[in-house]
């Protein structure tokens, strides 16, 4: 094996010269990719535990018909605070934690080209965070929902300081947004080990570069609406206000061009973990490498030319919702295409059952039906009908939760014991598996028929109408079971932190070049890097006489 | 004959199945198409990955099987067959979307329904008929209603008419509906719009043609005059109490229009939107404390003595 020089900084970087060892302070200071990796994701399950807080006192207030449990100006911040944070502080920081730990590991680098403004994203998303929530202690948090549409966003319909809070709050984590992909871009494009060629990045590299492009066209849209949700509410103009010759709809427009990327930008990154994890476990390479990139790049480019299927229902007449549904229909194909990609991978394999592989195969069925009930809403007139309703609640959910958190999940049962050194109680493991599996169906399949029966979303009560009651119980029971399982998940890691089985360096016969690291990776995470020839490096070099660059010269 | 429609119809849900207008049924066709191209597809996932996962199982000892990396054939038909799906079903939706919202062209709107926080306002054009809550329209006729809001976003539906439409300041919107026949239908503010958007039911009563043109005319009536004492006294408290600056009552001096018109208010089955019967002691209770009945309802605390509430109870409860 020949040994490959690494491109190294010419002065020292920053953190070789800290100690391995003091406690907080290295962690606060740190500028090292895996500990601010590591940080993002501890982020994001602190902010999940809150956020789901928040959601389970609503599915409480929702279980009985006529409930007085929640007064509608609590339960209103409740859900608001709910989406808000699951969005910008629990799947955002989860998939840059990944993203922030994996892109330099996979592509042979000893850290982000940017080490500094990488703590910086970090932080700047960690004091947003905390601003957003200090609204619950300075007169009442955000209530006017997590797309937050005018005129209810502006001073005269909600005058509580939660709106301000919101504007700031994401503005701060959105300033961290753009530097962190701004890093990623930079680092996949010029930090790669010579040796690798863009065709032969892992398809998680090839998904966290196109999504990093998709942040930096996205966010702007978003900055510029709270900014001008800003100046309308502290110093009077009228962006969003009618009276005031502003228009209420221009908030809309501004949002969801943010809005419907955003959906693939916490959804990409989760296709590249899915990329990774079903070749690993069905022992086979990825079926359609350049299909995957290819229909990744044009979900990319679609995303921008369908936002305006949020607002079918506005009155913007059938020939700009024609064009929008026409788009909205075709970024479904490479979406859904995917599927069967993946489903091909594993078909001739050698499919192993460990828990990343299972969330994996659960996701292929929940994220179809995501899907299809999202294709349900390019079709306009059915949109008519069910939009804004519990069968887009129980759609949107489907997909963030079936589609998104799965392959965080996913992907955080397969790298555990790469980023920690230790393993996971797989028999415990399983059991979470199947409790958040059967808790989050009957949480949310009994959501579509409500929708379809005519319950509108974000009500903080309802009349006693035949089948409303029992549907909704059985909703907030599934939602408890989620809860529990959730529980069960942050035991077995601390668990597995304290006394975990040690794990070896490569302990699922894995192809790429993080695993031919130690577990966990040494503060500098690589002192020579084997060379790179395929899609799979190690593997390459675990069966030399199969390699897959063998192959390709045939 | 209404209340027992009435009776009938809050024991029943009325779900998107349940069309009372063609533009529904068109848009139920299109539903049900959908329906079984998605479980179809549903279907298959599901058959594919199970009989996979069942069939590669590892075993031990399994040896690496063979290493395909893809087949272009088979990634041709991966995106050619949903091609073709979705080119179908666009052309079927547009066709529905053409034949449920067509251009309304020169057509005057025979409702003008506006949404406020948190009640709807009925105006019929032409007449002075003002109405609140409780929306009476004619069946077996082509009806354009026209959307508006008063202060935020609001969203009009009723599931058995099909398609919902947004109510948004600064804009007029439009919507075509056909009913189909007699009944009340039941639907609900559909966009949030802010601290009660749960009790902003809508309740449409429709009417046989000769039955609507009879309610049309009783509703171009003066407000009756009080005739017994207690009534009266009510009257003088409701206009000396500041409530004329906000409710109108025709035939009297109150002309305020941020709240609901009350001239027929007796007349009605629920109040605030659907959030309780009306009777003479929800109307005394919602007096005494509006916050304690419909939290964050602009309507202000008066902080009435207990004979101002039973006498402006009086009074509103004769208003038929």
């Amino acid at each position: 094996m020949k040994a490959i020089n690494l491109p190294e900084p010419e002065k020292p970087i920053p953190n070789l010269s800290v100690s391995n060892n003091q406690g907080l302070l290295q962690w606060i200071s740190s500028v090292d990719h895996k500990q601010i990796g590591i940080m993002y994701l501890w982020l994001s399950v602190i902010f999940l535990v809150a956020a789901g807080c928040e959601i389970l006192l609503v599915r409480l207030q929702l279980a009985v018909p006529n409930n007085h449990f929640l007064n509608p100006e609590v339960y209103n911040q409740l859900f608001t605070m709910h989406g808000t944070t699951m969005i910008f502080f629990v799947a955002m920081p989860a998939i840059f934690g990944f993203n922030t730990y994996l892109v330099p590991l996979m592509i042979g680098a000893n850290d982000m080209a940017y080490p500094r403004l990488n703590a910086f994203s970090f932080w700047m998303t960690f004091f947003g965070g905390l601003l957003l929530y200090f609204s619950f202690l300075a007169g009442g948090a955000p209530d006017a929902g997590w797309f937050n549409y005018a005129p209810l966003n502006l001073y005269n319909y909600s005058s509580s300081p939660g709106v301000d809070y919101y504007c700031s709050g994401l503005l701060i984590a959105g300033i961290g947004t753009v530097t962190a992909s701004a890093n990623f871009v930079v680092t996949i494009l010029k930090y790669r080990v010579k040796s690798m060629s863009l065709k032969q990045m892992p398809l998680f590299v090839w998904m966290i570069l196109i999504n990093s492009f998709l942040i930096l066209a996205a966010f702007p849209s978003l900055n510029a609406a709270l900014v001008m949700l800003l100046l309308d509410r502290q110093l009077h103009a009228h962006f969003f206000s009618a009276q005031g010759g502003g228009s209420a709809i221009l908030w809309q427009h501004l949002f969801w061009l943010f809005g419907h990327p955003e959906v693939y930008i916490v959804i990409l990154p989760v296709f590249g973990i899915f990329s990774e994890v079903f070749p690993v476990y069905s022992r086979k390479p990825i079926f359609g490498y350049t299909f995957i990139i290819g229909s990744g790049m044009a979900i990319a480019l679609l995303a921008f030319g369908v936002w305006v299927h949020h607002m079918f229902a506005t009155g913007l007449g059938n020939t700009v919702n024609s064009f929008f549904a026409a788009s909205s229909m075709l970024i479904g194909i490479p979406t859904g295409v995917k599927i069967f990609n993946w489903l091909a991978t594993m078909y001739g394999g050698a499919i192993r059952f460990k828990v990343s592989m299972m969330f994996a195969i659960a996701f292929l069925i929940e994220f179809t039906i995501g899907g299809l009930t999202g294709i349900s809403f390019t079709l306009v007139p059915i949109d008519w009908q069910l939009t804004d309703t519990y069968y887009v609640v129980a759609h949107l959910h489907f997909v963030f939760i079936g589609g998104t958190l799965f392959g965080l999940f996913s992907g955080l049962f397969y790298w555990f014991p790469k980023i920690s050194g230790r393993m996971l109680n797989e028999k415990l493991s399983k059991w979470f598996f199947w409790l958040f599996v059967l808790g989050f169906n009957t949480t949310f399949l009994v959501q579509h028929a409500l929708g379809a029966m005519g319950m509108a979303r974000r009500v903080y009560t309802y009349p006693d109408l035949p089948g409303w009651g029992i549907l909704n119980l059985i909703s907030t029971i599934g939602g408890f079971m989620m809860a529990i399982a959730t529980g069960l998940l942050v035991f077995i890691i601390i668990n597995a932190l304290r006394a975990g089985k040690k794990a070896t360096r490569d302990p699922w016969d894995a192809n790429t070049l993080e695993w031919t690291t130690s577990s966990p990776p040494e503060l500098k995470n690589f002192d020579r890097v084997i060379p790179v020839k395929s899609t799979r490096p190690f593997r390459d070099m675990k069966r030399p006489d199969d390699a897959d660059w063998k192959k390709n010269r045939q | 004959m209404i209340s027992t429609l009435y009776l009938s119809a809050i024991n029943k849900i009325q779900s998107i199945f349940d069309s009372a207008s063609p533009q529904a049924e068109k848009i139920n066709r299109l539903g049900y198409g959908f329906l079984m191209a998605a479980t179809g597809i549903l279907l298959l996932v599901i058959v594919l990955t199970v009989y996979i996962t069942i069939k590669f199982r590892s075993k031990e000892n399994t040896a690496e099987p063979r290493q395909i990396t893809g087949n272009r054939n088979l990634e041709i038909i991966m995106v050619g067959f949903p091609m073709i799906l979705v080119i179908v079903f666009f052309f079927w939706s547009l066709n529905v979307m053409n034949a449920v919202n067509p251009d309304r062209g020169n057509h005057k709107p025979d409702v003008v329904i506006t949404g406020h926080q948190w009640w709807w306002e009925a105006a019929y054009p032409g007449l002075s008929v003002m109405v609140a809550n409780e929306i009476h329209l004619p069946t077996g006729r082509k009806l354009l209603l026209q959307l508006n809001s008063a202060d935020v976003i609001h969203d009009w539906w009723v599931p058995s008419f099909g398609a919902k439409m947004d109510m948004i300041p600064g804009m007029d919107n439009f919507l075509w509906i056909t009913i189909n026949k007699p009944g009340i239908y039941e639907g609900t503010c559909s966009e949030f719009c802010g601290e009660q958007h749960a009790w902003m039911r809508i309740m449409v009563v429709a009417q046989t043609p000769t039955d609507y043109n009879k309610w049309l005319l009783a509703h171009t009536i003066k407000a009756t005059i009080p005739n017994d004492s207690l009534a009266h006294i009510g009257e003088g408290i409701f206009m000396n109490a500041s409530c004329g600056n906000c409710h109108s009552i025709q035939g009297t001096v109150a002309a305020g229009m941020e709240g609901p018109n009350l001239t027929h208010f007796a007349s009605r089955h629920t109040m605030l939107s659907g959030i309780m019967d009306n009777n003479p002691q929800n109307v005394e209770k919602w007096l005494t404390d509006p916050q304690k009945v419909k939290p964050g309802a602009h309507m202000p605390r008066f902080i009435f003595g207990k004979d101002s509430v039973r006498a402006l109870t009086a009074y509103l409860t004769q208003l038929k």
